[in-house]
């Protein structure tokens, strides 16, 4: 069977991911699939959408994707792997995005870079065990201003140094902790 | 009376939502009729916290590097006293760093809410396009912009009423408004401010250039990494659309034209016209040989034009003031003004626009206020991957497109990068490299394959462990590149590399031959050493030291053994006597 012609209808051995009779894995994707059907190049789109509702794009996702705008799994996996945007692998809690921009270059990122893999003991790219906190490179975030920066999910954090960088990992690892207290006790408590 | 905070990215990071949620619980408590707005960016990033309280009079304050402390004396002592808190408000020689500059791309940005049209409106927006679109032909459009003088700002600096009219004079019905928001270059935002701040600027320029090529489709390719943007440029097209500034019928004229955004995903080469074009088509980005030209067979083959933001953004104002009030300003060559991201290691980091052909020492030391903690200046980076160091001995150098291009670095989109005595060149041009060598998209061999070259080598040099022969052997590499490249991200890599060797070239011959960093900043080639006459033996180093590398009693001097020093610096850092040498 080949893949650019498959009408898709979930049954053993589709190759999507989904057990046949079993639910689509993938469901919350087919709204966005439907409505970029007409759309043309729409491909990085719906990538975009998958890693959102995802966090990541797994082989089974993009092989679902493939068949699904009936092109082929090679397309797909070579468009998701040409930008930086796309991953492959599940992400922590707390997304670090070290800016590697030249004014956070000039200004000592790599210093910053440095603290952040000794505290967390991980190296770009890699997760931490617990979960918690993934280290990613990104370039220029665009405040150069505050240089060096990172972002933590969706927060901003400017002029960093050693000491500062430490000081708000250890303060998220904290809010972890005690969200995760917090949700232990309410399952007793339940 | 009514209290304005910048709330740009930049401002943001900074804490501008903090602050915002400060004064409103201050309002709230004492009940006081108040409204909190929100403007963009100034410019002035280095003050964020920004504040501005109008008094009914239409009186205005600036209060700079607001933290949430203040808000409550803001309140307290100005708005329901006296006190006008000067040791709070925005200082002479800041408002001169603003006074100085000639703001046409960012005559808003930091003045109006970008996210209401009616703050853009009553400053006359859309009324060059409503001339435009109903008292012009596509030839007088194209015409004013020729008379403007006004050149592509995306770096490249092609004249922009040529591409339009080439665009305009392609066969065919369908043709395509592209925008290119994809400011990939690292240590430039430009791009980011005008879309945060002032994002119906773009939209009206980008309809007055559909107008003139006949286009009725328009698309705005926004990097991801901005995701405030790409909110504030959705929700200004949305305004716009209901205003009737987009759609069907526009000015009642029949002319149909509409906007979308297309999130880019992270790829520098999409800056690229031809990489960007195969993006927005779902493809991987990588450009493709040229011609055709976009202008012929672009966006799905249909004729299509790319500009960047700021060239978009002058549009209007070009329409305005007259294309010969546009081109009074700059040099022969160079017309209209510039905008750029000063950053590094400068005092009075931000954005600043400034007429063409003012020097890079005016921008550096008048506007900028010279280099932090008065060290001594060494180079500027223009241009980002593109481009080069420009060296002191050139800084009465012309902004000018040729002027620059002159010394080896180019104009670029805007990127000014401000450098020490404490940066290593050799480390700069790594930098650079192991940029672009990551963001080639593979197509031709000698970017792809050659960048890692050179960037090995580099690597050598900054590790110590450089060789005879290898300058002369990057030298060689650049220039093959350079010719060997389809692209203008391999035709233009090898510049930092280039433009370091020009002028700095005694900092590799440091490297290689001496194995010395003079800017102490290649960790391998330093050496650690404790001053004997300063140590007063406190024992702090030796606590933090990581690999138990220093010795010595308490109260007497301590050593460190160079076989074991792994020079992460920790004991630089804690000493409080100044007693460890960095050689």
């Amino acid at each position: 069977m080949s893949l650019e012609t498959h009408e898709h209808h979930h049954e053993p051995g589709c190759g999507c991911g989904c057990q046949g009779d079993q639910p689509n894995p993938f469901e919350e994707l087919e709204p966005v699939l439907d409505h970029y059907a007409a759309i043309p190049g729409s491909l990085i789109t719906v990538l975009q959408k998958a890693q959102e509702l995802y966090g990541f794009l797994s082989i089974e996702l993009m092989r679902y994707i493939a068949i699904e705008t009936h092109t082929s799994i090679a397309k797909v996996y070579g468009v998701a792997t040409f930008y930086t945007q796309f991953r492959f692998e599940p992400v922590g809690k707390y997304l670090i995005m070290l800016c590697q921009g030249t004014a956070c270059h000039v200004n000592g990122s790599k210093q910053v870079e440095e603290a952040v893999m000794d505290y967390l003991n991980i190296k770009e790219g890699e997760t931490t065990p617990d979960g918690l906190f993934t280290l990613n490179n990104v370039a220029c975030l665009g405040c150069c201003s505050l240089s060096p920066v990172m972002m933590i999910n969706d927060d901003t954090y400017g002029q960093l140094t050693k000491d500062k960088v430490t000081h708000i990992l250890a303060e998220l690892k904290e809010t972890a902790g005690n969200d995760a207290i917090e949700s232990i006790t309410q399952e007793v408590t339940a | 009376m009514k209290i304005i905070i910048g709330a740009g990215s930049c401002g943001i990071a900074a804490g501008a939502h903090k602050v915002q949620t400060a004064f409103e619980a201050i309002i709230a408590e004492k009940g006081l009729d108040l409204a909190v707005e929100q403007t963009g960016c100034i410019g002035t990033c280095y003050l964020e916290p920004i504040v501005d309280v109008v008094n009914d009079g239409g009186k205005k304050i600036t209060f700079v590097n607001v933290t949430t402390d203040d808000t409550r004396r803001i309140i307290e002592d100005y708005v329901l006293g006296e006190n006008e808190l000067k040791e709070l408000q925005i200082s002479e020689s800041d408002i001169t760093m603003i006074g100085k500059q000639k703001r046409i791309v960012l005559r808003n940005s930091g003045l109006i809410d970008p996210e209401r049209i009616e703050d853009y409106l009553a400053v006359d927006g859309y009324l060059a396009a409503k001339k435009c679109l109903t008292e012009m032909t596509s030839e007088e459009i194209i015409d004013t912009i020729k008379v403007a003088g006004l050149k592509g700002r995306g770096g490249a600096g092609f004249p922009t009423w040529f591409k339009w009219d080439a665009a305009k004079n392609s066969p065919g019905t369908t043709k395509y408004m592209v925008c290119n928001a994809d400011e990939g270059d690292p240590g430039a935002f430009m791009d980011r401010s005008v879309l945060e701040s002032d994002p119906h600027a773009l939209i009206e320029g980008m309809l007055i250039g559909a107008k003139a090529i006949g286009a009725n489709e328009g698309i705005i390719y926004v990097r991801a990494e901005y995701p405030l943007a790409i909110i504030r440029l959705q929700n200004a097209i949305d305004q716009a659309r209901e205003k009737g500034f987009l759609g069907d019928n526009i000015f009642e004229t029949g002319f149909d034209f509409d906007l979308r955004i297309k999130a880019g995903a992270g790829a520098f080469v999409c800056g690229e016209e031809t990489a960007l074009i195969a993006s927005l088509e779902g493809e991987r980005g990588m450009p493709r040989l040229k011609p055709p030209f976009p202008a012929q067979k672009g966006y799905w083959n249909k004729p299509t034009n790319i500009n960047n933001v700021e060239t978009f953004a002058n549009v209007p104002w070009i329409f305005r003031n007259g294309g010969d009030a546009y081109a009074a300003l700059g040099t022969a060559e160079s017309k209209g003004t510039k905008v750029f991201a000063l950053t590094g290691k400068i005092k009075k980091g931000g954005l600043v626009e400034i007429p063409m052909g003012l020097t890079l020492h005016d921008v550096i030391f008048d506007i900028g206020g010279g280099i932090k903690q008065d060290k001594a200046f060494k180079a500027v980076q223009m241009g980002g991957p593109s481009g080069g160091c420009i060296p002191a001995s050139l800084l009465d150098t012309q902004i000018d497109y040729a002027e620059i291009t002159k010394t080896g670095a180019i104009m670029g989109s805007g990127g000014m990068v401000v450098m020490d005595e404490t940066t290593c060149m050799v480390d700069m041009a790594r930098f650079f490299l192991d940029f672009t060598c990551k963001e080639s998209c593979g197509k031709c061999t000698y970017c792809r394959v050659g960048t890692t070259r050179m960037l090995e080598i580099l690597n050598r040099i900054t590790q110590g462990e450089g060789s005879d022969g290898d300058i002369e052997l990057l030298e060689e590499l650049c220039y093959k590149i350079k010719d060997g490249s389809l692209c203008g991200l391999g035709q233009t890599a090898p510049n930092p590399v280039l433009t370091t060797i020009k002028y700095f070239r005694n900092e590799y011959e440091d490297h290689i031959y001496h194995h010395k960093c003079t800017a102490k900043s290649c960790k391998p080639l330093l050496t650690y050493t404790i001053d004997a006459e300063k140590c007063v033996g406190c024992g702090a180093c030796k606590k933090n030291c990581p690999v138990d590398a220093i010795t010595g009693e308490k109260k007497k001097v301590h050593e460190i053994d160079q076989d074991i020093c792994i020079k992460c610096g920790k004991c630089f850092s804690v000493c409080k006597f100044d007693s460890v040498i960095i050689d």
